[in-house]
C-alpha cells in the first residue's frame, strides 16, 4: 500500500512565491576535488582541515540527529542529506512551490581554516562546486559568494571573480571569526561586496577558536544552539560602533538563523548607552536602531515560538516587516515548515513580504 | 466510526511500526511487545512525518547527575523538531498541558470475524485463518 504522507504541493490559499533564505546544499570533498590543484588535493589528504578550534575533527558536540538533519531528509538513492538536487527539489522546492532558494553552504567549504591559503582554495573550489552541482541545473536556486574571511585579500579576489555573474546572491560569512565581525581587517570584503552589489550574509557558526560564552565552553548542545543569537548580538553591536555604516551606508547584512526575539531589546540596550556614552565612538553619528533598521535583514528561521504568538508580532513591528525574510534551514532538523511557520495574525501583505518580496528586493531576484 | 483493517498483525513485528491510510488520513500503527497503538501521523507542533521518527524511552532526573532510563522504545521522537509523543496515549512529553497527537483505537481481530463484518476492508485481503490489525476512526 503506498500512502501519500504530503500533498505534492503543499500550497496555501495565496501564491507567495516563497524565497526561502536559507538551504545548505552538501558538497563532499569529491564534488570540490575538480576544482582543487593537485598540490592542495595532496594537502588536503595528507593534513585535512584545520579549523580554529583545538583538536575539532567533527563537531564540538553531538547535535541531536546525525548530521543535524531531518530524518525524512536521506536522499532514498543514499548521500547525506542535501546532497541531491532532485530529492531536494521533491522535499523543498516544489512540495512549496517555491520561486527561489538561497543556498548557504557549511562545511566542509574551508572557511575559517587555520592555514589562510588553503581556506582560499576551498573557498574557491566551494563557490565552483555548487554552481556545477546545483545552480547550473536548477535556475531557482542561488550560490553563495564563500570566502575565506580571516584572509581578507583572497576574499577579496574571491569576490570580485564572482561579481555580476548572477549564478551568486550574496557574500557568505560565518558568524564565529577570530575577531569581532565590525574590526577594520574585515572591512576589505564588506567594501567588495558592495562594490559587487551583493548583500553580506552572516550564518551562525564556524570555529573562532574562541569559547562561545563569557565564561568558556558550555556543557550541552542546547546551549550551544541558544548561544548563537549572543554572537549574533555581539557582531552587530561591533559592526555599528566600529563605525562599519558611517563608512560604507549602502552596505547590506543578512543575519542568519539566529531568530530575532532578541534584536528589539539589544536595539533598546545599544541606544540607551550610545545616547550617554557617544563621545567614545564619535564616528558613530546616528542612534544604533537607526543602523539597524537600515543595514541589517533578518531570516525567520528557527521562528520564535512565543506563548503568545502576538508578542512575536509585537518584535516584528519592532524590526520592521521589510526587514524580516523567510528561511527553513532545509535539511536540518530545526527545519521549519513555510506553511506553519510564521504567526497566524499576520496580514496577507505582511505575509508576501516575509515570504517573498523582501528577499526579492534585496537580492534583486524576479 | 468505521473499524478499517489495515494490516496483518504479522506484518507489524513487536518493535516496529507501519503508516497505513485510515479515511483518507495518515496513521502510524506501533506494535510494542505484542500491543497496538495507532496515532495520526501529522506532528501536531509543525506538521512532520511521525513514522520517520526514532523511537527512543523516558530520561528523567530527580536530581543533576542521576538518570533514570525507562519505557524504552514507547515514545516516539518527531523526525522534525524531536517532539515526543508517548506512543500509548498520544500525549505530547513537550508540552503535556496542551499538546496531543491524535489516537485511534486498535484491535487485533481474528479473520473469522472480519469477514463477518461490518469492517471496512475493502484494500485489504483478509482470510479466516489470519489474525489483523482494526483502526478505528
Amino acid at each position: 500500500m503506498n500512502i501519500e504522507v504530503r500533498h505534492p504541493v503543499r500550497a496555501q490559499k495565496t501564491r507567495y512565491g516563497i524565497v526561502d533564505c536559507d538551504i545548505h546544499p552538501k558538497l563532499g570533498l569529491e564534488d570540490l576535488r575538480p576544482y582543487l590543484s593537485n598540490q592542495w588535493w595532496s594537502y588536503l589528504q595528507t593534513y585535512g582541515l584545520r579549523p580554529r578550534h583545538g583538536f575539532a575533527t567533527t563537531f564540538p558536540m553531538p547535535k541531536i540527529t546525525p548530521q543535524a538533519a531531518r530524518r525524512d531528509a536521506w536522499p532514498p538513492g543514499g548521500g547525506l542529506p542535501g546532497s541531491d538536487l532532485p530529492f531536494l527539489r521533491e522535499q523543498l522546492l516544489d512540495l512549496y512551490d517555491m520561486d527561489h532558494g538561497i543556498m548557504n553552504p557549511l562545511s566542509p567549504t574551508g572557511q575559517g581554516d587555520q592555514n589562510p591559503e588553503f581556506s582560499a582554495a576551498m573557498a574557491f573550489a566551494a563557490n565552483e562546486g555548487q554552481v556545477e552541482k546545483w545552480t547550473r541545473h536548477e535556475p531557482r536556486l542561488k550560490s553563495s559568494v564563500v570566502v575565506p574571511y580571516e584572509n581578507p585579500e583572497a576574499s577579496v579576489d574571491e569576490i570580485r571573480r564572482r561579481a555580476g555573474n548572477r549564478d551568486y546572491a550574496q557574500v557568505f560569512l560565518l558568524s564565529r571569526t577570530a575577531e569581532a565581525l565590525g574590526r577594520r581587517r574585515y572591512w576589505p570584503i564588506y567594501k567588495a561586496a558592495m562594490e559587487a552589489g551583493l548583500p553580506v550574509g552572516i550564518h551562525v557558526f564556524g570555529y573562532s577558536g574562541w569559547a562561545m560564552t563569557n565564561s568558556g565552553w558550555p556543557s550541552f548542545y542546547i546551549e550551544e544552539m541558544t548561544e548563537h543569537a549572543t554572537g549574533q548580538q555581539a557582531l552587530v553591536a561591533s559592526m555599528i560602533f566600529e563605525g562599519l555604516f558611517e563608512q560604507y551606508r549602502d552596505l547590506k547584512v543578512v543575519l542568519i538563523e539566529s531568530g530575532f526575539g532578541w534584536l528589539p531589546a539589544l536595539g533598546w540596550r545599544l541606544d540607551k548607552h550610545w545616547e550617554r556614552m557617544r563621545d567614545e565612538v564619535p564616528h558613530v553619528k546616528r542612534p544604533p536602531s537607526e543602523y539597524l533598521r537600515e543595514n541589517f535583514w533578518v531570516t525567520t528561521q528557527p521562528m520564535e515560538e512565543a506563548e503568545e504568538p502576538e508578542h512575536v508580532v509585537d518584535a516584528m513591528k519592532w524590526i520592521g516587516f521589510d526587514r524580516i525574510l523567510f528561511a527553513s534551514d532545509y535539511p536540518h532538523w530545526d527545519f521549519d515548515d513555510p506553511v506553519l511557520a510564521l504567526p497566524p495574525s499576520l496580514t496577507e501583505q505582511q505575509r508576501a513580504m516575509i515570504y517573498a518580496g523582501n528577499a526579492k528586493k534585496l537580492y534583486g531576484l524576479s | 466510526m468505521a473499524k478499517h483493517v489495515v494490516a496483518a498483525a504479522g506484518d507489524i513485528p513487536p518493535g516496529s511500526r507501519k503508516l497505513v491510510e485510515v479515511n483518507g488520513r495518515a496513521v502510524v500503527v506501533f506494535n510494542l511487545d505484542g500491543e497496538f497503538f495507532a496515532l495520526n501521523n501529522r506532528c501536531p507542533h509543525k506538521g512532520g512525518s511521525l513514522c520517520e521518527g526514532v523511537t527512543t524511552g523516558l530520561v528523567l532526573s530527580d536530581e543533576p547527575g542521576t538518570y533514570d532510563y525507562s519505557r524504552k522504545g514507547e515514545i516516539i521522537r518527531c523526525p522534525w523538531h524531536s517532539w515526543e509523543f508517548d506512543i500509548r496515549t498520544g500525549q505530547s512529553w513537550c508540552d503535556p498541558g496542551k499538546v496531543k497527537t491524535r489516537q485511534y483505537p486498535v484491535s487485533v481481530e481474528p479473520g473469522t470475524r472480519l469477514v463477518e463484518g461490518p469492517y471496512k476492508a475493502e484494500t485489504f485481503p483478509v482470510s479466516v485463518e489470519g489474525r489483523y490489525v482494526v483502526v478505528e476512526a
